[in-house]
Protein backbone atom coordinates (compact mmCIF):
# COMPACT_ATOMS: atom_id res chain seq x y z
CA UNK A 1 0.00 0.00 0.00
CA UNK A 2 0.72 3.69 -0.33
CA UNK A 3 -0.36 6.62 1.15
CA UNK A 4 -0.17 9.98 -0.75
CA UNK A 5 -0.62 12.88 0.64
CA UNK A 6 -1.02 15.83 -1.74
CA UNK A 7 -0.72 19.52 -0.60
CA UNK A 8 -3.41 21.06 -2.87
CA UNK A 9 -6.39 20.32 -5.17
CA UNK A 10 -4.08 20.50 -8.38
CA UNK A 11 -1.67 17.47 -6.71
CA UNK A 12 -4.52 15.70 -5.13
CA UNK A 13 -6.37 15.72 -9.17
CA UNK A 14 -2.69 14.79 -11.01
CA UNK A 15 -2.16 11.49 -7.92
CA UNK A 16 -5.96 10.29 -8.88
CA UNK A 17 -5.02 10.68 -12.94
CA UNK A 18 -2.28 9.06 -12.65
CA UNK A 19 -3.33 6.21 -9.96
CA UNK A 20 -6.91 5.87 -10.58
CA UNK A 21 -7.54 2.99 -8.14
CA UNK A 22 -6.33 5.03 -5.18
CA UNK A 23 -8.77 5.38 -2.53
CA UNK A 24 -9.47 8.91 -1.41
CA UNK A 25 -9.40 9.16 2.45
CA UNK A 26 -10.87 12.47 4.24
CA UNK A 27 -13.05 11.59 7.59
CA UNK A 28 -12.03 8.06 7.20
CA UNK A 29 -15.13 6.82 9.18
CA UNK A 30 -16.19 4.75 6.46
CA UNK A 31 -12.59 3.75 4.68
CA UNK A 32 -10.57 2.69 8.00
CA UNK A 33 -13.46 0.39 9.06
CA UNK A 34 -12.97 -1.60 6.07
CA UNK A 35 -9.00 -1.76 6.39
CA UNK A 36 -9.36 -2.70 10.21
CA UNK A 37 -11.49 -5.56 8.70
CA UNK A 38 -9.36 -6.27 6.44
CA UNK A 39 -11.87 -5.90 3.96
CA UNK A 40 -10.07 -3.58 1.74
CA UNK A 41 -6.42 -3.67 0.71
CA UNK A 42 -6.03 -0.82 -1.62
CA UNK A 43 -3.19 -0.17 -3.54
CA UNK A 44 -3.02 3.68 -2.78
CA UNK A 45 -4.97 5.65 -0.47
CA UNK A 46 -5.44 8.97 -1.21
CA UNK A 47 -5.39 11.00 2.02
CA UNK A 48 -7.45 14.52 1.43
CA UNK A 49 -7.29 16.14 4.61
CA UNK A 50 -4.82 18.82 4.30
CA UNK A 51 -6.59 20.08 1.47
CA UNK A 52 -7.93 23.16 2.83
CA UNK A 53 -10.72 24.17 -0.04
CA UNK A 54 -11.99 20.60 0.75
CA UNK A 55 -12.85 21.83 4.40
CA UNK A 56 -14.21 25.59 3.41
CA UNK A 57 -18.22 26.23 2.82
CA UNK A 58 -20.08 29.54 1.26
CA UNK A 59 -23.11 30.82 1.38
CA UNK A 60 -24.05 32.40 -2.32
CA UNK A 61 -27.20 33.76 -3.31
CA UNK A 62 -29.13 30.66 -3.91
CA UNK A 63 -26.83 27.98 -2.66
CA UNK A 64 -23.92 26.38 -0.33
CA UNK A 65 -21.25 25.74 -1.54
CA UNK A 66 -20.07 22.84 0.59
CA UNK A 67 -16.62 21.50 0.58
CA UNK A 68 -16.80 17.61 0.20
CA UNK A 69 -14.80 17.51 4.12
CA UNK A 70 -16.56 19.93 5.85
CA UNK A 71 -17.33 17.98 9.04
CA UNK A 72 -20.89 17.44 9.92
CA UNK A 73 -19.97 19.07 13.03
CA UNK A 74 -19.97 21.91 11.21
CA UNK A 75 -23.02 21.75 9.01
CA UNK A 76 -25.11 21.10 12.41
CA UNK A 77 -22.94 24.42 14.47
CA UNK A 78 -23.12 26.90 11.13
CA UNK A 79 -25.68 25.98 7.81
CA UNK A 80 -29.08 25.00 10.20
CA UNK A 81 -30.59 28.40 8.48
CA UNK A 82 -29.66 27.79 5.58
CA UNK A 83 -29.61 24.20 5.37
CA UNK A 84 -31.82 22.92 7.76
CA UNK A 85 -32.53 19.44 6.32
CA UNK A 86 -29.02 18.85 5.57
CA UNK A 87 -28.13 19.74 10.02
CA UNK A 88 -30.98 17.32 10.83
CA UNK A 89 -29.44 14.56 9.11
CA UNK A 90 -25.97 15.62 10.30
CA UNK A 91 -27.14 15.35 13.54
CA UNK A 92 -28.34 11.53 13.14
CA UNK A 93 -25.08 10.60 11.71
CA UNK A 94 -23.09 8.45 14.55
CA UNK A 95 -21.72 10.08 17.19
CA UNK A 96 -19.83 13.49 17.99
CA UNK A 97 -16.66 11.76 17.40
CA UNK A 98 -17.46 10.52 14.27
CA UNK A 99 -19.56 14.01 12.88
CA UNK A 100 -16.12 15.58 14.28
CA UNK A 101 -14.68 13.76 10.95
CA UNK A 102 -17.28 12.56 8.65
CA UNK A 103 -18.52 14.61 5.58
CA UNK A 104 -21.14 15.17 3.03
CA UNK A 105 -17.96 14.35 0.32
CA UNK A 106 -17.41 10.46 1.98
CA UNK A 107 -21.11 9.88 1.78
CA UNK A 108 -21.29 10.79 -1.69
CA UNK A 109 -17.73 8.52 -2.52
CA UNK A 110 -19.43 5.55 -0.10
CA UNK A 111 -23.09 6.03 -2.11
CA UNK A 112 -24.79 3.23 0.46
CA UNK A 113 -28.45 3.53 0.44
CA UNK A 114 -27.85 3.90 3.78
CA UNK A 115 -25.91 7.69 4.57
CA UNK A 116 -27.86 9.90 6.73
CA UNK A 117 -26.89 12.93 4.12
CA UNK A 118 -28.76 11.90 1.27
CA UNK A 119 -32.57 11.83 1.47
CA UNK A 120 -31.67 15.70 2.67
CA UNK A 121 -29.53 16.39 -0.14
CA UNK A 122 -32.49 15.00 -3.11
CA UNK A 123 -35.34 17.22 -1.16
CA UNK A 124 -33.36 20.79 -0.53
CA UNK A 125 -31.74 20.08 -4.37
CA UNK A 126 -28.01 19.54 -4.72
CA UNK A 127 -25.28 19.32 -7.85
CA UNK A 128 -22.30 17.70 -7.06
CA UNK A 129 -19.37 19.52 -8.67
CA UNK A 130 -16.80 16.81 -9.33
CA UNK A 131 -13.38 17.32 -11.14
CA UNK A 132 -10.56 15.67 -12.46
CA UNK A 133 -7.04 16.68 -14.63
CA UNK A 134 -9.71 16.56 -17.72
CA UNK A 135 -11.66 19.27 -15.88
CA UNK A 136 -14.53 19.93 -14.42
CA UNK A 137 -18.59 19.13 -13.99
CA UNK A 138 -21.50 19.49 -12.16
CA UNK A 139 -24.07 16.14 -11.58
CA UNK A 140 -27.19 16.31 -10.49
CA UNK A 141 -27.92 14.73 -7.28
CA UNK A 142 -31.03 12.81 -8.85
CA UNK A 143 -28.25 11.26 -11.54
CA UNK A 144 -25.54 10.92 -8.47
CA UNK A 145 -26.90 7.65 -7.45
CA UNK A 146 -26.43 4.78 -9.61
CA UNK A 147 -26.66 0.97 -8.04
CA UNK A 148 -25.84 0.19 -4.37
CA UNK A 149 -22.64 1.91 -3.41
CA UNK A 150 -22.05 3.42 -7.14
CA UNK A 151 -22.09 6.57 -8.17
CA UNK A 152 -21.41 8.72 -11.32
CA UNK A 153 -18.01 9.19 -10.50
CA UNK A 154 -15.18 8.57 -13.33
CA UNK A 155 -12.12 6.41 -11.85
CA UNK A 156 -9.71 9.81 -12.72
CA UNK A 157 -12.41 12.17 -10.72
CA UNK A 158 -12.71 13.46 -7.12
CA UNK A 159 -15.50 15.00 -5.87
CA UNK A 160 -15.03 19.21 -4.33
CA UNK A 161 -18.09 21.00 -3.46
CA UNK A 162 -21.81 20.09 -3.49
CA UNK A 163 -23.36 22.88 -4.06
CA UNK A 164 -27.00 22.72 -2.69
CA UNK A 165 -29.77 24.70 -2.56
CA UNK A 166 -30.67 27.38 0.39
CA UNK A 167 -34.27 26.46 1.85
CA UNK A 168 -36.49 28.58 0.89
CA UNK A 169 -39.27 26.96 3.09
CA UNK A 170 -39.48 24.36 5.80
CA UNK A 171 -37.38 21.54 5.53
CA UNK A 172 -37.80 18.27 8.02
CA UNK A 173 -35.54 15.15 8.18
CA UNK A 174 -35.90 11.68 10.01
CA UNK A 175 -34.68 8.19 10.40
CA UNK A 176 -35.38 5.28 11.99
CA UNK A 177 -33.20 3.41 14.35
CA UNK A 178 -33.15 1.47 17.90
CA UNK A 179 -31.21 4.47 19.40
CA UNK A 180 -30.62 8.06 18.61
CA UNK A 181 -26.59 7.77 18.24
CA UNK A 182 -24.99 5.23 16.60
CA UNK A 183 -27.83 4.04 14.45
CA UNK A 184 -27.24 2.94 10.77
CA UNK A 185 -30.76 3.78 9.24
CA UNK A 186 -33.74 1.41 8.85
CA UNK A 187 -35.18 3.87 6.56
CA UNK A 188 -35.37 7.87 6.52
CA UNK A 189 -37.00 10.26 5.27
CA UNK A 190 -36.60 13.87 4.17
CA UNK A 191 -38.91 16.50 2.66
CA UNK A 192 -38.53 20.15 1.52
CA UNK A 193 -41.00 22.68 0.60
CA UNK A 194 -40.10 25.36 -1.75
CA UNK A 195 -42.47 27.84 -1.55
CA UNK A 196 -40.64 30.08 -3.98
CA UNK A 197 -41.69 27.32 -6.92
CA UNK A 198 -44.60 25.81 -5.06
CA UNK A 199 -43.38 22.96 -5.08
CA UNK A 200 -42.28 20.23 -2.45
CA UNK A 201 -38.92 17.37 -2.96
CA UNK A 202 -38.30 14.37 -1.12
CA UNK A 203 -35.49 11.79 -0.39
CA UNK A 204 -35.90 8.34 0.91
CA UNK A 205 -32.68 6.24 2.63
CA UNK A 206 -32.31 3.22 3.25
CA UNK A 207 -35.34 1.99 1.27
CA UNK A 208 -34.27 1.12 -2.34
CA UNK A 209 -31.30 0.23 -3.71
CA UNK A 210 -29.94 4.16 -4.35
CA UNK A 211 -31.31 6.72 -1.95
CA UNK A 212 -34.31 7.90 -4.09
CA UNK A 213 -36.87 11.06 -4.76
CA UNK A 214 -40.48 9.95 -4.42
CA UNK A 215 -41.56 11.83 -7.64
CA UNK A 216 -45.16 10.95 -8.37
CA UNK A 217 -45.52 11.52 -4.19
CA UNK A 218 -44.40 15.08 -5.22
CA UNK A 219 -46.20 15.21 -8.62
CA UNK A 220 -49.67 14.53 -6.35
CA UNK A 221 -48.74 16.48 -3.65
CA UNK A 222 -48.04 19.83 -5.99
CA UNK A 223 -51.39 19.26 -7.77
CA UNK A 224 -53.40 18.80 -4.93
CA UNK A 225 -51.70 21.67 -3.21
CA UNK A 226 -51.98 23.78 -6.14
CA UNK A 227 -55.52 22.81 -6.86
CA UNK A 228 -56.90 23.84 -3.10
CA UNK A 229 -54.95 27.27 -3.21
CA UNK A 230 -53.22 25.85 -0.15
CA UNK A 231 -49.62 28.17 -0.81
CA UNK A 232 -52.21 30.87 -0.26
CA UNK A 233 -54.78 30.23 1.88
CA UNK A 234 -52.37 28.74 4.40
CA UNK A 235 -55.35 26.35 4.83
CA UNK A 236 -54.36 22.43 6.95
CA UNK A 237 -53.62 20.03 4.43
CA UNK A 238 -56.88 17.67 4.95
CA UNK A 239 -56.31 14.40 5.93
CA UNK A 240 -56.78 12.49 2.45
CA UNK A 241 -54.25 14.39 0.31
CA UNK A 242 -51.66 13.73 3.74
CA UNK A 243 -52.84 10.11 2.87
CA UNK A 244 -52.89 9.80 -0.46
CA UNK A 245 -48.95 11.78 -0.01
CA UNK A 246 -47.91 9.07 2.41
CA UNK A 247 -48.85 6.10 0.56
CA UNK A 248 -47.19 7.17 -3.06
CA UNK A 249 -43.93 7.58 -0.75
CA UNK A 250 -44.51 4.25 0.66
CA UNK A 251 -45.18 2.70 -3.05
CA UNK A 252 -41.89 4.71 -4.49
CA UNK A 253 -39.79 3.16 -2.05
CA UNK A 254 -38.02 -0.65 -3.03
CA UNK A 255 -36.60 -2.01 -0.17
CA UNK A 256 -35.57 -5.37 0.80
CA UNK A 257 -35.47 -7.75 4.50
CA UNK A 258 -32.31 -7.29 5.98
CA UNK A 259 -30.61 -7.34 9.70
CA UNK A 260 -31.89 -4.06 10.07
CA UNK A 261 -35.42 -4.35 9.08
CA UNK A 262 -38.29 -6.17 6.60
CA UNK A 263 -39.19 -4.74 3.08
CA UNK A 264 -42.73 -4.23 5.10
CA UNK A 265 -41.18 -2.35 7.71
CA UNK A 266 -39.85 -0.31 6.00
CA UNK A 267 -42.49 0.92 3.48
CA UNK A 268 -44.65 1.55 6.39
CA UNK A 269 -42.11 3.50 7.99
CA UNK A 270 -41.13 5.70 5.34
CA UNK A 271 -44.97 6.53 4.99
CA UNK A 272 -45.53 7.37 8.53
CA UNK A 273 -42.59 9.71 8.05
CA UNK A 274 -43.70 11.41 5.15
CA UNK A 275 -47.22 11.56 6.37
CA UNK A 276 -45.69 13.28 9.87
CA UNK A 277 -43.24 15.95 8.10
CA UNK A 278 -45.58 17.02 5.77
CA UNK A 279 -47.82 18.11 9.03
CA UNK A 280 -44.63 19.68 10.87
CA UNK A 281 -43.16 21.72 7.73
CA UNK A 282 -46.90 22.77 6.37
CA UNK A 283 -47.65 24.04 10.58
CA UNK A 284 -44.55 26.08 9.85
CA UNK A 285 -44.86 26.85 6.47
CA UNK A 286 -48.50 28.46 8.05
CA UNK A 287 -46.56 30.20 10.58
CA UNK A 288 -48.03 28.94 13.64
CA UNK A 289 -43.80 28.84 14.50
CA UNK A 290 -43.71 25.38 15.59
CA UNK A 291 -39.47 24.55 15.69
CA UNK A 292 -37.57 22.59 14.22
CA UNK A 293 -37.76 19.56 15.98
CA UNK A 294 -34.77 16.67 16.48
CA UNK A 295 -35.26 13.54 14.27
CA UNK A 296 -36.55 10.98 15.45
CA UNK B 1 6.46 -0.29 2.54
CA UNK B 2 6.71 1.81 5.40
CA UNK B 3 6.53 5.52 6.34
CA UNK B 4 7.73 7.72 9.43
CA UNK B 5 5.25 9.95 11.45
CA UNK B 6 5.98 12.98 12.87
CA UNK B 7 3.47 14.25 15.21
CA UNK B 8 3.10 15.84 18.51
CA UNK B 9 1.80 13.65 21.57
CA UNK B 10 0.46 15.46 24.40
CA UNK B 11 2.52 18.04 23.72
CA UNK B 12 5.72 16.98 22.77
CA UNK B 13 6.98 15.62 19.06
CA UNK B 14 6.83 11.70 18.43
CA UNK B 15 8.25 9.89 15.32
CA UNK B 16 7.04 7.26 14.59
CA UNK B 17 8.74 4.93 12.42
CA UNK B 18 7.84 1.58 10.08
CA UNK B 19 4.14 2.71 10.41
CA UNK B 20 2.21 0.90 7.74
CA UNK B 21 0.43 2.67 5.60
CA UNK B 22 -3.11 1.29 6.57
CA UNK B 23 -2.53 1.45 9.98
CA UNK B 24 -4.35 3.73 12.47
CA UNK B 25 -3.51 6.11 14.59
CA UNK B 26 -4.84 4.27 17.69
CA UNK B 27 -2.50 1.13 16.49
CA UNK B 28 0.66 3.84 16.26
CA UNK B 29 -0.21 4.87 19.94
CA UNK B 30 -0.41 1.38 21.67
CA UNK B 31 1.98 -0.21 19.76
CA UNK B 32 4.94 2.18 18.50
CA UNK B 33 4.56 5.02 20.96
CA UNK B 34 3.59 2.32 23.83
CA UNK B 35 0.57 4.16 24.96
CA UNK B 36 -1.93 1.37 26.12
CA UNK B 37 -4.05 4.10 27.18
CA UNK B 38 -6.79 4.67 24.33
CA UNK B 39 -8.16 1.55 23.92
CA UNK B 40 -8.79 -0.83 20.98
CA UNK B 41 -12.07 -2.39 20.84
CA UNK B 42 -14.74 -1.92 18.15
CA UNK B 43 -12.35 -0.68 15.34
CA UNK B 44 -15.03 0.72 13.84
CA UNK B 45 -15.87 3.88 15.32
CA UNK B 46 -19.02 2.18 17.19
CA UNK B 47 -17.69 2.35 20.84
CA UNK B 48 -15.29 5.50 21.40
CA UNK B 49 -13.02 3.70 23.89
CA UNK B 50 -10.41 4.74 21.71
CA UNK B 51 -11.19 8.26 21.77
CA UNK B 52 -8.54 10.82 21.71
CA UNK B 53 -8.23 14.79 20.89
CA UNK B 54 -6.63 15.41 16.88
CA UNK B 55 -5.88 19.32 16.72
CA UNK B 56 -8.18 19.76 19.73
CA UNK B 57 -11.45 17.85 18.84
CA UNK B 58 -12.10 14.65 19.70
CA UNK B 59 -12.03 11.66 17.06
CA UNK B 60 -11.83 7.60 16.94
CA UNK B 61 -8.48 7.45 16.62
CA UNK B 62 -8.98 3.81 15.62
CA UNK B 63 -10.63 5.34 12.26
CA UNK B 64 -8.16 8.03 12.07
CA UNK B 65 -5.41 6.66 9.36
CA UNK B 66 -1.75 7.53 11.15
CA UNK B 67 -0.69 9.08 8.02
CA UNK B 68 -3.25 11.53 8.82
CA UNK B 69 -2.09 12.91 11.88
CA UNK B 70 1.21 14.15 10.64
CA UNK B 71 2.57 17.40 11.64
CA UNK B 72 -1.30 17.66 13.96
CA UNK B 73 -1.48 17.58 17.66
CA UNK B 74 -2.87 14.28 19.56
CA UNK B 75 -3.83 14.60 23.42
CA UNK B 76 -4.31 11.10 24.80
CA UNK B 77 -5.34 10.42 28.03
CA UNK B 78 -2.27 9.80 29.73
CA UNK B 79 -1.54 13.19 28.89
CA UNK B 80 -5.25 14.55 30.02
CA UNK B 81 -4.11 15.62 33.79
CA UNK B 82 -1.53 18.18 32.06
CA UNK B 83 -3.60 19.25 29.58
CA UNK B 84 -6.38 20.34 32.08
CA UNK B 85 -3.68 21.68 34.35
CA UNK B 86 -2.34 23.63 31.64
CA UNK B 87 -5.86 24.87 30.68
CA UNK B 88 -7.04 25.79 33.80
CA UNK B 89 -3.22 27.56 34.49
CA UNK B 90 -2.29 29.39 31.51
CA UNK B 91 -5.40 28.88 29.20
CA UNK B 92 -3.42 26.27 27.08
CA UNK B 93 0.11 25.73 25.95
CA UNK B 94 2.46 26.01 23.36
CA UNK B 95 3.51 22.57 21.61
CA UNK B 96 6.78 21.24 23.04
CA UNK B 97 6.38 24.40 25.85
CA UNK B 98 4.58 22.07 28.50
CA UNK B 99 2.92 18.76 27.83
CA UNK B 100 3.55 15.13 29.06
CA UNK B 101 7.21 13.04 28.29
CA UNK B 102 6.23 10.09 26.17
CA UNK B 103 8.69 8.17 29.09
CA UNK B 104 6.19 9.97 31.95
CA UNK B 105 2.92 8.89 29.82
CA UNK B 106 4.19 5.46 29.51
CA UNK B 107 4.33 5.24 33.06
CA UNK B 108 1.46 7.17 34.01
CA UNK B 109 -1.12 5.09 36.31
CA UNK B 110 -4.40 6.36 37.93
CA UNK B 111 -3.00 4.99 40.80
CA UNK B 112 -3.08 7.24 43.62
CA UNK B 113 -1.97 6.39 46.98
CA UNK B 114 -4.69 6.65 48.17
CA UNK B 115 -7.19 4.34 45.76
CA UNK B 116 -10.62 5.73 47.14
CA UNK B 117 -9.74 9.34 47.23
CA UNK B 118 -7.01 10.16 44.25
CA UNK B 119 -4.80 11.43 46.83
CA UNK B 120 -0.83 11.08 45.82
CA UNK B 121 -1.20 11.03 42.25
CA UNK B 122 -1.95 14.09 39.44
CA UNK B 123 -5.49 13.53 37.86
CA UNK B 124 -7.52 15.72 35.51
CA UNK B 125 -10.83 17.21 37.38
CA UNK B 126 -12.92 15.10 35.22
CA UNK B 127 -10.36 12.04 36.20
CA UNK B 128 -10.77 12.73 39.80
CA UNK B 129 -14.85 13.03 39.62
CA UNK B 130 -14.72 9.45 37.90
CA UNK B 131 -13.33 7.90 40.85
CA UNK B 132 -15.14 10.01 43.35
CA UNK B 133 -18.58 9.46 41.87
CA UNK B 134 -17.50 5.55 41.81
CA UNK B 135 -18.11 5.81 37.86
CA UNK B 136 -15.24 2.97 36.62
CA UNK B 137 -15.78 -0.09 36.71
CA UNK B 138 -13.61 -2.71 34.59
CA UNK B 139 -12.49 0.25 33.14
CA UNK B 140 -12.31 -0.41 29.22
CA UNK B 141 -14.40 2.58 28.12
CA UNK B 142 -12.88 5.32 30.94
CA UNK B 143 -10.01 6.51 28.87
CA UNK B 144 -12.40 7.01 25.94
CA UNK B 145 -14.97 8.78 28.21
CA UNK B 146 -12.75 10.76 29.98
CA UNK B 147 -11.19 12.51 26.90
CA UNK B 148 -14.71 12.86 25.61
CA UNK B 149 -16.00 14.49 28.88
CA UNK B 150 -13.39 16.56 29.33
CA UNK B 151 -13.52 18.23 25.74
CA UNK B 152 -17.32 18.70 26.76
CA UNK B 153 -16.90 20.24 29.39
CA UNK B 154 -13.93 22.84 28.23
CA UNK B 155 -16.37 23.89 25.68
CA UNK B 156 -19.82 23.83 28.01
CA UNK B 157 -19.03 24.51 31.19
CA UNK B 158 -22.84 24.11 32.45
CA UNK B 159 -24.06 20.97 30.62
CA UNK B 160 -27.62 20.48 30.55
CA UNK B 161 -27.86 16.46 30.59
CA UNK B 162 -29.02 16.20 27.71
CA UNK B 163 -25.95 18.22 26.29
CA UNK B 164 -24.23 15.27 28.62
CA UNK B 165 -26.06 12.53 26.84
CA UNK B 166 -25.42 13.99 23.82
CA UNK B 167 -21.37 14.18 24.21
CA UNK B 168 -21.08 10.95 25.67
CA UNK B 169 -23.38 9.34 23.18
CA UNK B 170 -20.43 7.72 20.85
CA UNK B 171 -18.91 5.92 24.15
CA UNK B 172 -19.93 2.74 24.92
CA UNK B 173 -20.05 1.44 28.39
CA UNK B 174 -20.78 -2.47 29.39
CA UNK B 175 -20.69 -1.92 33.16
CA UNK B 176 -22.09 0.86 35.11
CA UNK B 177 -25.23 1.37 33.24
CA UNK B 178 -24.18 5.13 32.99
CA UNK B 179 -25.85 6.68 35.78
CA UNK B 180 -22.59 6.74 37.68
CA UNK B 181 -20.82 8.37 34.65
CA UNK B 182 -23.21 11.33 34.26
CA UNK B 183 -22.94 11.44 37.86
CA UNK B 184 -19.05 11.99 37.49
CA UNK B 185 -19.51 14.39 34.46
CA UNK B 186 -22.22 16.71 37.05
CA UNK B 187 -19.99 16.59 39.34
CA UNK B 188 -17.08 17.88 37.72
CA UNK B 189 -19.03 20.36 36.12
CA UNK B 190 -20.11 21.55 39.74
CA UNK B 191 -16.36 21.52 40.78
CA UNK B 192 -15.80 23.49 37.85
CA UNK B 193 -18.46 26.04 38.24
CA UNK B 194 -17.27 26.55 41.92
CA UNK B 195 -13.70 26.81 40.91
CA UNK B 196 -14.83 29.35 38.80
CA UNK B 197 -16.44 31.76 41.14
CA UNK B 198 -14.19 31.08 44.01
CA UNK B 199 -11.38 32.63 40.95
Amino acid sequence: MDFLRPASWEEALAAKAEHPTAVPIAGGTDVMVEINFDHRRPEYLLDLNRIELLREWEVGEENVRLGASVPYTQIMENLRAELPGLALASHTVASPQIRNRGGVGGNLGTASPAGDAHPALLAAGAEVEVESVRGSRFIPIDEFYTGVKRNALQPDELIKTVHVKKADGPQQYSKVGTRNAMVIAVCAFGLALHPETRTVRTGIGSAAPTPIRAKEAESFLNAALEEGGFWDNGKIITPSIAKQFADLCSGAANPIDDVRGTAKYRRHAVGIMARRQLGWTWEQYRGTGRPLEGAA
Amino acid sequence: MTMRVNFTVNGRPQEADDVWEGESLLYVLRERLGLPGSKNACEQGECGSCTVRLDGVPVCSCLVAAGQAEGREVVTVEGLADYAKQRAEHGGCASGACGTSIDSAKKWEAKPQDSQTGEGVELSPIQQAFIDAGAVQCGFCTPGLLVAADEMLERNPSPTDADIREALSGNLCRCTGYEKILDAVRLAAARQERQGEAV
